[in-house]
Order: C-alpha cells, then sequence, then structure tokens
C-alpha cells in the first residue's frame, strides 16, 4: 500500500468517531451533525471594523501606513504622480529601477528616464538585485491592514516586489478595497478560472523583531514601500 | 543516557535560577503582550472571531478525508508533484531524493517547524549538502547549532552582545550593539546565498483545499525569496494545516498575526499554487509539496484531544505559560514546546517518556484561553496524565492513595493520625530540606504548613 493510500485510510477510520464541538468541553463525543461553520460574511462583523465611505477608507489606510512605516502619498494627477516619483529618485540617487508592463508603471518609467530592468519576460536576477527600486502595479489596496494585493500577474513576477531595497506602488484609488474579505472576493472573481501561481498581502516594509524583539525595517525584503495613488 | 525527564528536572533546576534568562524572557514577553492586546482590542469581538476560527478548523479537521485529496488534486492539477510521508523518515528520503536529483549543491530554507521536527536539516548536511537557515532568528541558531528556542521566536534567548559575537566568531564581522547593524550583516550574508541557492525550501501556514494553494505568513520575506529564486522549491507541511475555502484566510491572517506576535497582519501573507506557470516570468520550474503524518492520524483517532490539530502554531500559548515563562524553550526537548509541545509531543513520540511535561503544569488554563483556536489545552494535559496512569499506574501512587483512603475513612484511626503527627512535628525542623526529609520533593524549595495547636474538630466540640 503506498504512502497516499495509508494516509488516507487512517484519517477515514479515525474520523469514523466524530469529535466534540469547539466550546462543547465535557459533552462527550457526539454525532455527525451536517457540516456548518459560519461564512465568510458572518466573520466580517467579528474583524477589525472599516468604515462605509472612500474618505473614511482613505483614512484607515493612512493611519495603518503610518503605523506600519509605509510611505503612503494620495495624489490628485499625473503630474503629481511624476513629481513624486522624480522626488523619491532623486532623494535616494536611483541608478535603475527594475518594473513590468502595466498602464501606470510606463507612466513611471517614463518620468523616471532611468535604465529599467523588464520583469515581464524572462530577466537576469542579478541584474534584478542591483536595481535600487521595483516599480509594480497591484491589484487592490486593503484599507483595514494598510495592505498591498499582489500576484505575479499583476506586479511583474514573484521577486520584482520584494528583492529591490525599495518597493514603489503604483495605483489608482478606485482599487482600494475595504478588508481582507473583499480582497479574496476580487481574486475570486478576477483569477477563478486560472489563477496565478503567486499571491501576495504585502502588508509594510520587510521587517524582523527576532533581536531582542527590536523592530528593524528591511531584514530580507525591502526597507521602504512606498505607495503612490492616484 | 539521562532519561527525557531526568533532563527535563535538572535543566528545569538550573534555568529557574538564572535571572538573566528570566529578564530576557520576561521583557520579550512583556512587549510582546502589550501590543497583541492592543490588536486584539481593534477586533470588534475578538471571542466571536475565536468561536468562528475553531468551527472552521473543526469542519477542516472532521473532513479531512475530503479536504485533504481535494487540496492535493487541485494543486496537482496544476504542475506541482504532491508527496506523502507516513513518516519523518519517508519525509526525510523523498527530500534528499529531489535534493539529489537536481545536484542541488546549496539549498535555501526558510522557517518550518515541521522540518525542524523530522530533523531535515542534519539530514541533509550528512548527505554533505549545504543548507542555510534564512529567517534571522533561525540563522542565529543555526550558527549557534542550537534548535529554536521558541516556534515563533527562534532567537529570544539572546541578547545583541550575544548575537554580536556570534557574528564576529562565525562571520567576520566587526562587533556592533545596535540591531539594525546586526541585521544588515545577515542580511548581507544570506542574499547572496539567494541568488546561488538551486534548491528552497519552505514550511506553511495553512494549506487551501479550494484552490489548492499553500499560505506561507512571514515578517521579512525570506519565505519570499526562497520562493522566488531557486529553481526548484519544496514546501514541508503536516496534513492538518487544511483550510476550507480561501475567504477563511480574511479571519485567520489577522488572528494568528495578533495572537502570534501582536500584529494587525504580518507584513507578508503569500499563497502559492504551483510552479511557474505559463506566461509567467520567475518563480521555480519544480514545486513539490510534501505531507507528513509522523503520527498525527493517530492524534486525529483520538476524538478527545483531535482539537490539537486545530493548532495554528502561532505560540500564543508559550507566551503566557508560567512553566514556559521559566523553564524556557530548550528545557522541554521537543520541537514543539510550551503547553500546545505538552500536549501533542506524548501523542507524537510517545506517552510514557514524554508525560511527565503534562505534569509540569499548574493547571491554570492561561493557555486555553490565549488560544485563537480555542483548543482545549489544560484539559488535555489533565487527559494526558489520566491516560499515562491509566496505561502504566504508580505502585507507589497507588499504595499512598490506598492507606490515605483507609485512614480517611476511620475518623478514630483519623485522629490518632493527627495527634501523632502533631506530636512528631517538631522533628521535622531537624531534616527538613534535607535528604532525609520524607517531605524533600516538595520541601526544598517550598515551605510545608505547620499543623495548628488544636485542630478545628476540637474546637467545635469545645465551643458550639
Amino acid at each position: 500500500m503506498s504512502d497516499r493510500e495509508q494516509i488516507l485510510g487512517r484519517i477515514r477510520e479515525a474520523l469514523t468517531v466524530t469529535a466534540p464541538k469547539p466550546g462543547a468541553h465535557g459533552t462527550g463525543a457526539g454525532h455527525h451533525g451536517p457540516a456548518v461553520s459560519p461564512g465568510p460574511s458572518s466573520t466580517r462583523q467579528w474583524l477589525p471594523l472599516v468604515g462605509d465611505s472612500f474618505e473614511e477608507r482613505v483614512a484607515l489606510f493612512r493611519t495603518n501606513s503610518a503605523e506600519l512605516k509605509t510611505d503612503f502619498q494620495l495624489l490628485n494627477s499625473r503630474e503629481e504622480l511624476t513629481a513624486a516619483l522624480i522626488k523619491l529618485r532623486d532623494a535616494d540617487g536611483w541608478k535603475r529601477i527594475g518594473s513590468h508592463q502595466g498602464e501606470l508603471t510606463q507612466v513611471a518609467c517614463d518620468a523616471l528616464g532611468l535604465p529599467v530592468c523588464r520583469t515581464d519576460a524572462t530577466y537576469d536576477v542579478r541584474e534584478l538585485e542591483q536595481c535600487d527600486a521595483g516599480v509594480t502595479e497591484c491589484d487592490a489596496l486593503i484599507a483595514q491592514t494598510g495592505s498591498v494585493l499582489v500576484t505575479s500577474r499583476s506586479a511583474g513576477g514573484r521577486a520584482l516586489s520584494v528583492l529591490p531595497p525599495h518597493h514603489v506602488v503604483v495605483v489608482r484609488r478606485e482599487k482600494l478595497l475595504p478588508d481582507l474579505q473583499a480582497g479574496f472576493e476580487l481574486l475570486k472573481s478576477k483569477y477563478a478560472a486560472n489563477y496565478p501561481s503567486f499571491i501576495s498581502l504585502i502588508t509594510g516594509p520587510s521587517r524582523t523583531g527576532d533581536i531582542e524583539r527590536i523592530l528593524v525595517l528591511g531584514a530580507h525584503g525591502p526597507k521602504k514601500l512606498t505607495i503612490l495613488c492616484l | 543516557m539521562k532519561s527525557v525527564i531526568q533532563q527535563f528536572k535538572e535543566q528545569s533546576r538550573v534555568i529557574t535560577k538564572d535571572l538573566r534568562h528570566r529578564n530576557l524572557i520576561q521583557t520579550a514577553l512583556g512587549k510582546y503582550e502589550i501590543k497583541r492586546d492592543e490588536k486584539k482590542a481593534a477586533f470588534q469581538s475578538w471571542s466571536s472571531a475565536r468561536q468562528a476560527a475553531a468551527e472552521i478548523k473543526w469542519e477542516a479537521i472532521n473532513h479531512l478525508d475530503k479536504h485533504l485529496p481535494d487540496f492535493v488534486r487541485r494543486l496537482e492539477a496544476r504542475g506541482t508533484v504532491v508527496h506523502w510521508a507516513t513518516t519523518a523518515e519517508t519525509a526525510r528520503d523523498i527530500i534528499l531524493k529531489i535534493v539529489r536529483d537536481q545536484k542541488a549543491r546549496s539549498i535555501i530554507k526558510s522557517k518550518a517547524m515541521t522540518a525542524e521536527e523530522i530533523h531535515l536539516n542534519d539530514a541533509l548536511e550528512h548527505e554533505g549538502f549545504e543548507v542555510v537557515e534564512s529567517d534571522l532568528g533561525e540563522y542565529i541558531v543555526q550558527l549557534r547549532k542550537e534548535a529554536p528556542y521558541h516556534i515563533v521566536f527562534p532567537a529570544m534567548h539572546l541578547t545583541r552582545g550575544d548575537i554580536s559575537e556570534l557574528f564576529t566568531r562565525e562571520l567576520g564581522s566587526a562587533p556592533t550593539d545596535n540591531p539594525e547593524e546586526l541585521t544588515m550583516i545577515a542580511r548581507r550574508a544570506l542574499r547572496q546565498k539567494y541568488v546561488t541557492a538551486d534548491v528552497g525550501i519552505t514550511g506553511a501556514n495553512f494549506a487551501i483545499a479550494e484552490t489548492g494553494m499553500i499560505s506561507i505568513t512571514e515578517n521579512e520575506g525570506n519565505a519570499r525569496l526562497t520562493a522566488a529564486l531557486p529553481k526548484v522549491m519544496i514546501s514541508l507541511l503536516g496534513i492538518e494545516k487544511v483550510l476550507p475555502r480561501m475567504e477563511d484566510l480574511a479571519l485567520f491572517l489577522p488572528m494568528l498575526a495578533t495572537a502570534g506576535a501582536g500584529q494587525a497582519l504580518t507584513c507578508y501573507n503569500s499563497l502559492y499554487g504551483g510552479p511557474r506557470q505559463p506566461g509567467e516570468s520567475d518563480g521555480p520550474e519544480q514545486y513539490h509539496v510534501v505531507l507528513l503524518d509522523n503520527r498525527r492520524t493517530e492524534l486525529l483517532a483520538d476524538a478527545e484531544q483531535r482539537d490539537a490539530l486545530h493548532c495554528i502554531r502561532c505560540g500564543a500559548c508559550l507566551n503566557v505559560c508560567p512553566i514556559y515563562r521559566n523553564v524556557g524553550g530548550h528545557t522541554y526537548g521537543t520541537t514543539y514546546s510550551g503547553p500546545i509541545g505538552s500536549v501533542i509531543t506524548p501523542h507524537l513520540r510517545g506517552l510514557q517518556e514524554w508525560k511527565h511535561l503534562s505534569f509540569a503544569s499548574s493547571l491554570c488554563g492561561a493557555c486555553t484561553e490565549a488560544c485563537p483556536v480555542k483548543i482545549d489545552l489544560h484539559h488535555h494535559l489533565l487527559q494526558n496524565r489520566r491516560n499515562s496512569a491509566h496505561e502504566k499506574p504508580s505502585v507507589i501512587e497507588k499504595i499512598t492513595f490506598k492507606i490515605a483512603g483507609f485512614v480517611m475513612n476511620r475518623p478514630g484511626l483519623y485522629a490518632v493520625v493527627k495527634k501523632l503527627a502533631r506530636l512528631f512535628q517538631p522533628l521535622h525542623k531537624l531534616v527538613k530540606g534535607t535528604r532525609l526529609d520524607p517531605a524533600y520533593a516538595w520541601t526544598q524549595s517550598r515551605d510545608l504548613p505547620t499543623l495548628p495547636a488544636e485542630s478545628f474538630k476540637d474546637w467545635w466540640k469545645k465551643n458550639k
């Protein structure tokens, strides 16, 4: 018998006896009832509250970003976006960037006027490693947690948003969603037929507290995360 | 060789007197508690969220016969090779074979408690492969040739001075007491390893049955790099990691972050559904998922303690446990320490050898209270005690209780014994705390209350 059959056999054998439901200590093992579990819509009501209006959600995203040490900028025009990018480039003396095909990433690359390592097609990891920033788009922003939702399809693969020392997200404000639940619903409606092989919720720049529980940014991933929201 | 119980007792005795250790742990966990309480308070209802999480895990584990094959089928449909391992040895052999077939020179690894459980690094190194832990805390304990001290904070027992000394010795870096500089030393050392590694090994926090994906939670980005750069990726996970639906993560990710580290959400929560897909520009060419049983199905067969398989390895029960906080992580001598370790280790490694961990508990219930998926931890400790006594009764205990029962059933005899005890009590002072003391196990570190001159019964007779 293969290990697969052995394990599945043992599982089936074990589950012939039903375990007590959570919180039912001392009532003993019962019998199989219908498999009811709280649906996702019902768990939303227990999680941190998110306001209904766009203004409330932006305000929450801003507060979360401040705590996470994410640089979040809400911009009103393409000119402001261009100016913000140039300011970042000049402040840190960027020499080259990594990026991918996209409407806003194209605007960013044009504005910056630097050599670009494109990660849409086959690329050299060592070249990307030398880039000063990775400029990506995303699928959504999540107000509840201050997160950026990316996939290998929306953000130029797996490495672009984690390898360079500065991750810059360019995104339209329509992509701001209230909570994680809405984020997963979006993924489902957008990709269910064929999910990207990589999906990630990025919540602030890379961090560690492994030395005396003291916060240090840029453990392995980006030291800086900037979100430019148009 | 000493038995594990002797080792546990001896190390406990030493470490509980170690003030430096105590201060380190109290400071680290004090910081954690403040942040955890702050993030818990942001929930509209933490207690209802716990109940919901417990019910979802109940559903997942009690229908594992459906969810696990669903998970595997969907993973395989997108080009992942899924391996099943009944034992630790099988899991090691599977991984060794993949690595050998690749003719891998170096392997980069992100944090995985299952890898600790099967002693994967030893097996790989024994075969001549270089394997580097990439999580900062794990990297530090690997350089020290130690096991992780805590399932979430592996290097919590070390000061920045200890780490600086270690890096100076092992990496030749200049001494520094700045945590940021120390982190950057490790970052630089590990960056090169990522770029050159042939194989990346990860664990998993959740396995999503609905979509056939694994979910990895981390703060540093090391797991993301491990899953992005090497051309072969391997994930090792226990069969109990399954969640039915992707949107269950909307509940579990914030709860894991809050209970585990006092964060609203961990920095990176990533889902992996296969190797590089057509049209994708990076990611591994091969993706292997290794499913580990290693006696989890035995725990599954124990309906009373089955909920121990709900564990999401957040470490919250360790952090609040008065035993863990006094004896520390290494004293347990197990992969999984703290209350959850004391509950499951007897199932995974044998009840008689590991039962002492269930006795090393104050049964205060702080662990059960802290658990985000409501595992009935302190009752399971009691059940382990019961089961161990049932399986192998202690003769001395049996005789003691027989005598006590005999005496207490006979009021006349009981009165005589009380009188005698009062008579002999002054003599106890002469031997108290020494090896001659019959109550030595108690009195070496505690006082024995003295009997009052008059019993309540006698007083009642006189004053009623």
